[in-house]
């Protein structure tokens, strides 16, 4: 059990469904949704495994559109 | 603990920069460009100079970028953003001026600006995207183009007797003495995106600080203009183009 944890917020509307974000993360945390689309007609991302997040902030680094913001949490030893 | 407790305001690592607006970016899904005007954003809010700043947009694709990045800019005509960088530098020496060129505009149209404003060492700071293409206008040649390339205005691919060789103009201004720093770098991974930053931190510090022209190269994709995935272009980008553009500090005083 690793002792941070991770969350990721996707401003589904600002997303483009580029990809770059679900290559870059180490957890495979996000994936492209397969058939929503947001108001301009993108397969945005979103977060389909939100237990594995470590937050690295590595989707939010690559993110040619800032759609990502990236919350983290140092867990203590009961917290767990 | 579940998601929603950990979705507060002090436990945010990365957010959007408060510099870079709402506006949708015009670009295609997966341009660097959008990494690169992010890193400008949160650089100059990092070095708290949102209102002593001036960027220069050049015509190409980035023609926009002041729809994007809150802080004061001046639409260039083509290939002028050095020319029209030097005034600005000159008028107002205390204040950061940078120019955001593509390599059609910087290499092409713009080259005698781009090495004259070098030579005389005015105390700009130059990022240069280099995707090889044109990408705004169709995909054609420009002078980056990498031999062999496939473009829209060379659909066998770039020949060296008909079209000439790849214009390496970073190493160009590497030579000249007015320039103060020259670095290509990358944003394809999170590692090299974090060294861009750096290197544009510096570049900016650079002019504040009046050393000479700072040229900040990034070598960039145009997955719509190369016909790829914007991942399946980021990896072509790293196999051809890294080959050609080797990523690195070529002049660092």
């Amino acid at each position: 059990m690793s002792k941070v944890k991770g969350a990721v917020d996707i401003n589904a509307e600002r997303c483009k469904g580029c990809d770059l974000c679900v290559v870059a993360c180490p957890c495979n945390v996000l994936s492209l949704q397969p058939k929503e689309v947001n108001n301009r007609g993108y397969h945005y991302a979103f977060a389909s495994d939100s237990e594995a997040c470590i937050g690295c902030a590595a989707c939010a680094t690559v993110c040619p559109d800032g759609c990502i913001t990236v919350y983290r949490v140092m867990l203590s030893d009961d917290s767990r | 603990m579940n998601a929603e407790d950990i979705k507060k305001p002090e436990n945010i690592v990365s957010a959007k920069p408060r510099l870079l607006n709402d506006n949708n970016m015009h670009y295609c899904p997966g341009c660097s460009h959008g990494v690169v005007h992010k890193l400008v954003a949160e650089v100059i809010e990092e070095m708290g100079i949102e209102h002593t700043t001036i960027g220069i947009a050049p015509v190409g694709c980035a023609v926009f970028a002041y729809n994007y990045v809150d802080i004061d800019w001046i639409e260039a005509a083509h290939g002028r953003a050095p020319a029209v960088a030097t005034a600005v530098k000159r008028l107002n020496p205390d204040r950061m001026v940078f120019t955001y060129q593509g390599d059609g505009d910087l290499a092409a149209i713009g080259t005698a600006e781009t090495i004259h404003a070098a030579n005389r060492g005015e105390n700009i700071a130059i990022i240069f995207i280099n995707n090889a293409i044109y990408g705004m206008t169709g995909g054609q040649m420009a002078p980056t183009t990498l031999e062999g390339m496939t473009t829209s205005t060379t659909p066998y691919g770039r020949r060296v007797d008909l079209n000439g060789y790849p214009l390496k103009i970073t190493e160009i201004l590497a030579q000249l003495p007015g320039t103060c720093y020259v670095t290509r770098q990358s944003v394809h991974t999170p590692a090299t995106v974090k060294k861009a930053k750096a290197a544009i931190k510096k570049a900016f510090a650079n002019s504040l600080a009046g050393k000479g022209t700072s040229v900040v190269e990034i070598v960039s994709t145009c997955n719509s203009g190369w016909k790829m995935s914007p991942a399946k272009a980021n990896e072509w980008m790293v196999d051809n183009m890294f080959p050609a553009y080797p990523p690195g500090d070529l002049k660092n005083i």
